[in-house]
């Protein structure tokens, strides 16, 4: 059996996703484990170009599905494009990003290949010849390290848990012929909003919580300015109708694990420190210095949201220059 | 309408989950079990859908004896009738589960079929997607709307910096995410109705599925605590610009983040 790592590239509208090259890099890590290659498929529409990228992060060979049917994602062309290539290539291992894209084409790869699925791994390893991954479970409460019988074992990696490591020498390129077949689920619109960074692959999460009193989060947002963050909401805020439900972090909305988290206004109810305990640094900003999220911050000022961030936000300005 | 609905039974979010005796299962005791929050967002959407142009909804789930009881909730927020597969003592794994569903639900008539889009205790997102390329069917992710016409769906979806719109022809798998309606409670009429509504039970064996078709490929080998944070400290300062000076200088110095 070959011993081939392979890493399915996520790019959106002809950019990849930073979480490519985290799993790129992780997947070079466990080919070396596993005594192969890593090599990489990229799908898409007029993506030929993008292909040597992947090379920089260390993939040996690099497998382009080029086809207008790929330009947007749909779980059906990506599996059925994926599915016939994964049959030639004979990889030992599938990884792909934990994104909403990866989630769902993992999830039919594995139905597809009858083969192991192990979703949004925080860690990857081997252990006796076969893949071990670390997986949050319970919205992270627990972490679950689970074995994967069988080839390919598929892995789709968290954003933000990888360390990037770009190697020398580029990959070879190589066309991919693709049989589709008959296509029914299409995509008919999309809307992104421009600029905005978002929560899972943030390097900064500031989140406003019930103690934002409405839906005026121009103060969290002055903060994220200078920070470069992403803005969160805390379910109570969704709940309120202050901010949307993909905002939400939490046990029932997104996990994040960014360098720097800062709760303002958040209590820390159980599910949402489910939902951002993995942060590197958490601030908390809140009036209550009971408040469950002062006792997980790293940093914590007990205060009036209203006139902390606004001070915080200048401060930062001034330091950043 | 034919509506086929998936439901798991989990531990209430706000369960504190402890790591039983054996390393790799969870200690149940003193937990609530609930439906699967995103579940009850899929059975509230085949509801109003039955509402709209009539039909049946059928509830399923995987699970043992106990899991009856989200079935149940289920029924008594309006639907006709559930099915519970209860796979004994073989432990099965994500695909196992989209397995006997798959074998469950073949035999049956249906339109489409609503499930959360994951469940809240393995946070696998597997169960729903692999059910509809075992069924041979299209299915779309994270929906927030959808819109029937002419033997078709077309589903909003949040995708990471956005939505898309996402069309499919009928049969079709939609995963609910948060944000596509919310969910009624049962009533109390309503609760005692589900009491009258049927449940069937049925086994691996029932469905023609031997142990080793359901054979798990992902196997928990050990369960672990995250780190435990430590409680960092709390900024003190004469006025809210010294503290905000002295947070942002740590961020800087100490934790190095900004």
């Amino acid at each position: 059996m070959t011993q081939h790592v392979l890493v399915i590239a996520e790019q959106v509208e002809g950019v990849f996703r930073k979480v490519t090259f985290e799993v790129l890099s992780a997947g070079r890590r466990l080919a070396g484990q596993l005594g192969g290659s890593v090599q990489a498929v990229v799908l898409g529409s007029g993506i030929e170009g993008l292909a040597a990228e992947l090379g920089k992060y260390g993939a040996e060979k690099v497998f382009v599905a080029d086809d207008p049917a790929l330009a947007d994602f749909t779980t059906e062309a990506y599996t059925n494009a994926l599915a016939g290539l994964v049959g030639q290539i004979q990889p030992a291992v599938i990884l792909l990003g934990a994104t909403t894209q990866g989630k769902d084409l993992g999830a039919r790869l594995s139905a597809r290949l009858n083969a192991a699925l192990a979703t949004d791994a925080v860690g990857l390893g081997v252990d006796g010849g076969q893949v071990v991954a670390t997986r949050p479970m319970y919205g992270g409460k627990v972490l679950a390290d689970v074995v994967l019988t069988g080839a390919p074992a598929i892995v789709s990696v968290r954003p933000n848990t990888q360390a990037v490591e770009s190697a020398a020498g580029a990959g070879a390129v190589e066309k991919a012929a693709v049989t589709l077949g008959d296509l029914r689920s299409k995509v008919v619109g999309k809307q992104f909003e421009s600029g905005k960074v978002d929560l899972t692959e943030a390097d900064a999460v500031v989140t406003g919580g019930r103690g934002m009193g409405g839906a005026d989060y121009s103060a969290v947002e002055a903060l994220a300015g200078v920070l470069g963050a992403a803005v969160g909401a805390s379910r109570s805020a969704v709940d309120e109708g202050w901010r949307p439900a993909s905002d939400q972090v939490g046990q029932t909305g997104k996990t994040v694990s960014p360098n720097l988290y800062v709760a303002c206004g958040v209590s820390g109810a159980i599910q949402h420190l489910a939902g951002m305990s993995s942060s590197k640094v958490i601030v908390a900003i809140n009036k209550d210095p009971e408040a469950p999220i002062i006792a997980k911050a790293d940093y914590a000022i007990v205060g009036d949201l209203f006139e902390v961030l606004p001070a915080l936000t200048e401060e930062i300005k001034k330091i950043k220059g | 309408m034919e509506i086929l609905v998936l439901v798991k039974q989990v531990p209430a979010t706000e369960s504190m989950i402890a790591i039983a005796g054996d390393g790799v299962s969870i200690k149940t005791d003193g937990i609530k079990f609930v439906m699967n929050p995103y579940d009850e967002l899929a059975v509230e959407e085949a509801l109003k859908i039955r509402e709209a142009q009539g039909g049946t909804v059928t509830i399923l789930s995987v699970g043992p004896a106990k899991a009856a009881e989200a079935i149940r909730t289920g029924l008594a927020m309006g639907a006709d009738k559930g099915i519970l597969i209860d796979p004994g003592d073989l432990a099965i794994d994500g695909l196992g589960t989209a397995k006997l569903l798959a074998a469950a639900i073949k035999p049956l008539a249906y339109d489409l079929i609503v499930a959360g889009h994951r469940a809240v205790d393995d946070d696998n997102f597997q169960v729903a997607t692999a059910l509809a390329e075992l069924l041979a069917i299209p299915n779309i992710s994270m929906v927030i709307k959808q819109e029937l016409a002419d033997g078709k769906i077309r589903c909003l979806c949040t995708v990471e910096g956005g939505t898309k719109e996402v069309e499919a022809p009928l049969p079709a798998l939609i995963a609910a995410q948060r944000g596509l309606n919310d969910p009624r409670y049962a009533s109390l009429p309503g609760i005692m109705k589900a009491k009258k509504k049927p449940l069937e039970t049925k086994t691996p064996a029932d469905l023609g599925l031997a142990a080793a078709d359901l054979q798990p490929l992902m196997k928990v080998k050990a369960l672990k605590a995250p780190a435990e944070r430590k409680g960092g400290r709390i900024i003190e300062g004469d006025s809210v610009q010294a503290k905000a000076a002295q947070l942002a200088r740590l961020l800087r110095e100490e934790a190095k983040v900004i």
